[in-house]
């Protein structure tokens, strides 16, 4: 195994943690590692060496996906109704607590510009100057989506405002 | 600017909630949250949210990587382009050493010509998506008279099932001194290995096993009976010499 090969075979796993959020199927969300991927491989001479791969190959993934699905990031007050959100998800929850169960229905009801950067924060554990050059926003932008997405999340998740695509329990 | 008592930055807290906060601001945030439970319970939900995310997203990272993603280059080729140019120049680099490498190495060694010859048919062929053989292995009973009588001997068609690589086909060559042959072994991942095969009648003895490795394409190669063979991939030695024994078996059965 190569060097190349090396580096980039170790972000798989967090590349299809992420592609599961944005897509939840695990077929279609391998499909976007696997274009994620190749699109890599072909322009990995673009990416400079000695800065975060992480962060690039998180950009490919966004880029795909964002084209994927032709999402509007621009009315993130719109509840983003695109293929993949109504392509709902529901995986084996039985041991899932009550809380990880309405947090992923609520994901469900952000905007899909305020869930990314939630979850490249949250999840991905990135820093805010990584997540911006992977969303390739200003870290103002990421600031407030991020201060939005959370305070929308916990509203919906106090049930202030039931979403409609509430799992049953 | 450093009150605790003013406002609290909306940028800070979600700093806070993240461990992004430098130790300068840190202290102010703890001292407002300490007198502001609202934003204090804030924090608490935005933590669970992400602990939420956490325990729903992480059992995706102990999953079993699908083979499809295990490693995309082998199955598109997108290398293709870097192997080609890296062949050619370590053909040049090589090349310009050779005479020397050569002067007292006839004796038992193959000649790594031989290697370099097969590494850059591999780089040139493998990569091919819709034509990586002349004849295929559906006609392999023609493949193998075809080139047999090409390179002015009777050939072998080693068949390398048992380590998970299949026969594609093969193809017609020039080589330095005449007709060469090609086989192309792909496995289930679509890795590609390609055994190189050229008259060496000249030489004419038997020679051990001999390694070289060139821009990620190792090559064991020998020369047995009238042939020279080349067994080229991006395989470690080990696995590849596993493949090269069992080449050196079916041609010796």
């Amino acid at each position: 195994m190569t060097e190349t090969d090396r580096l980039i075979e170790e972000n798989i796993p967090r590349l299809r943690r992420y592609a599961r959020t944005l897509v939840w199927e695990r077929g279609r969300a391998d499909d976007l590692v696997q274009d994620t991927l190749e699109r890599a491989w072909g322009r990995f001479h673009l990416w400079r060496r000695g800065s975060d791969l992480r962060v690039w190959l998180f950009a490919i993934m966004h880029n795909i996906h964002a084209n994927n699905v032709r999402t509007n990031c621009e009315t993130p007050a719109l509840q983003s109704l695109d293929e993949d959100e109504l392509d709902i998800p529901m995986r084996a929850t039985q041991e899932d607590g009550l809380l990880v169960r309405d947090i992923q229905a609520a994901l469900d009801c952000l905007p899909s510009a305020q869930r990314e950067v939630l979850l490249l924060v949250g999840l991905e554990e990135m820093r805010y100057e990584e997540v911006a050059k992977v969303l390739n926003v200003p870290v103002g932008t990421v600031m407030s989506r991020l201060s939005r997405g959370r305070e929308h999340l916990r509203q919906i998740m106090a049930g202030k405002s039931i979403p409609e695509l509430r799992v049953v329990k | 600017m450093s009150n605790p008592t003013r406002t609290l930055n909306e940028s800070d807290l979600q700093a806070y909630t993240d461990g992004q906060l430098d130790a300068r601001r840190l202290a102010e945030v703890e001292a407002w949250l300490a007198d502001h439970q609202d934003d204090a319970e804030r924090v608490a939900s935005y933590r669970q949210q992400s602990a939420a995310l956490h325990a729903l997203f992480d059992p995706v990272l102990n999953e079993p990587i699908p083979q499809r993603l295990a490693r995309p280059e082998r199955r598109q080729w997108r290398m293709a382009p870097q192997l080609r140019y890296a062949a050619v120049a370590a053909w040049l680099v090589i090349g310009s050493t050779l005479g020397w490498f050569l002067r007292g190495a006839q004796e038992s060694r193959p000649p790594i010509t031989l290697a370099q010859q097969a590494i850059i048919a591999h780089a040139v062929y493998t990569p091919e998506v819709r034509h990586p053989v002349e004849v295929g292995a559906d006609q392999e009973a023609h493949l193998t008279a075809w080139l047999s009588k090409r390179l002015g001997a009777p050939l072998k068609v080693p068949h390398l099932g048992a380590t998970g690589f299949e026969l594609v086909g093969g193809r017609l060559l020039p080589g330095t001194s005449g007709p060469a042959a090609q086989f192309m072994y792909q496995d289930a991942r679509g890795q590609r290995l390609t055994l190189y095969v050229r008259n060496d009648s000249g030489g004419g003895h038997e020679t051990a096993f001999r390694y070289a490795r060139e821009n990620n394409i190792s090559v064991f190669y020998w020369i047995d009976g009238p042939f020279g063979y080349a067994l080229s991939g991006d395989l470690e030695k080990s696995a590849l010499l596993r493949v090269a024994q069992l080449v050196y078996q079916q041609l010796n059965p």
